[in-house]
């Protein structure tokens, strides 16, 4: 699932769903791709649950599952915010560590 | 609050995963923060609500490395370990890395890289797991360890983050 993500042509493809379903000639031409090379990012993304096809046979459109889209970039934002509360530790601690340079600092306001 | 939203984290491939932050110091202190415990134990704490009462590191080549988090309120512990693979003072980290209650199978591999510039220093850190489930499961328990919220909790505003995060 986050593997399907990790390309940035289909995080532009999920992007561009976002704003509203497209089918698959649709989506080749923004992209300057073939159909055959935009089908294959969209099979990935499918199998990932992160698209699904609609109703209309023709076409085929492709539209995003928000739901599960949400669900991922979710677990990454938890995920980078843990990370986040460690290093923001650990700017305070760099900061105790370098009372020269605070002194500099404020000598300078 | 200037230090929000500077943490990039990103999956790499099908194993990887991939981080970088810079911090306000020169790189021998944030060096220095990430290797001896009296340091480490004061910011790699996780979530709120945990200490770090176990945080052992044997420096060297070959050496191993021990950390163990407890959460206050009930006790609840989590332990991981590794070995030192590579060490370039000041500059690199490589260790492997495993937790206690292995919910992945395998042992991951981390990789520190610290780059200095104008008293600045960027961290890069990087972890290679042994499977795309395991990289995955990370990142799925690495959140509930901490909050325990389930895991379906879902944003509502789709995909914008996704957008933000290019």
């Amino acid at each position: 699932m986050f593997a399907a993500l990790a390309d940035p042509t289909r995080r532009a493809i999920l992007e561009r769903l976002a704003a509203g379903e497209a089918s698959v000639t649709e989506l080749a031409e923004p992209f300057a791709m073939s159909q055959p090379a935009i089908s294959k990012h969209l099979k990935v993304l499918e199998r990932a649950g992160l698209i699904s096809r609609g109703r209309d046979a023709q076409r085929r459109p492709r539209r995003v599952e928000p739901q599960r889209l949400a669900q991922v970039t979710d677990w990454l934002e938890r995920y980078r915010k843990i990370l986040e509360g460690n290093f923001q530790r650990l700017d305070s601690l760099l900061n105790e560590l370098q009372p020269e340079k605070k002194k500099r600092k404020n000598k300078k306001r | 609050m200037k230090n929000l939203g500077s943490l990039k984290i990103t999956t790499v491939g099908d194993r990887e995963l991939a981080m970088t932050r810079v911090f306000d110091a020169p790189r021998n202190l944030v060096f220095d923060a990430f290797t001896k415990p009296e340091l480490v134990r004061r910011w790699l704490l996780g979530p709120d609500g945990w200490s770090m009462p176990v945080c052992e590191i044997d420096l060297k080549v070959g050496g191993a490395y021990r950390y163990v988090w407890r959460r206050d309120t009930d006790g609840t512990e989590m332990g991981m370990g590794g070995v030192y693979r590579e060490i370039v003072p000041n500059q690199k980290i490589v260790t492997t890395e495993k937790f206690d209650q292995a919910w992945y199978p395998g042992e991951a591999v981390g990789t520190l890289v610290l780059t200095e510039q104008a008293g600045k220093t960027t961290i890069t850190q990087t972890v290679l797991y042994a499977s795309r489930e395991a990289r995955d499961g990370v990142l799925k328990s690495g959140m509930e360890s901490g909050v325990s919220r389930s895991y379906d909790r879902l944003a509502e505003q789709l995909g914008e983050r996704l957008a933000k995060q290019g």
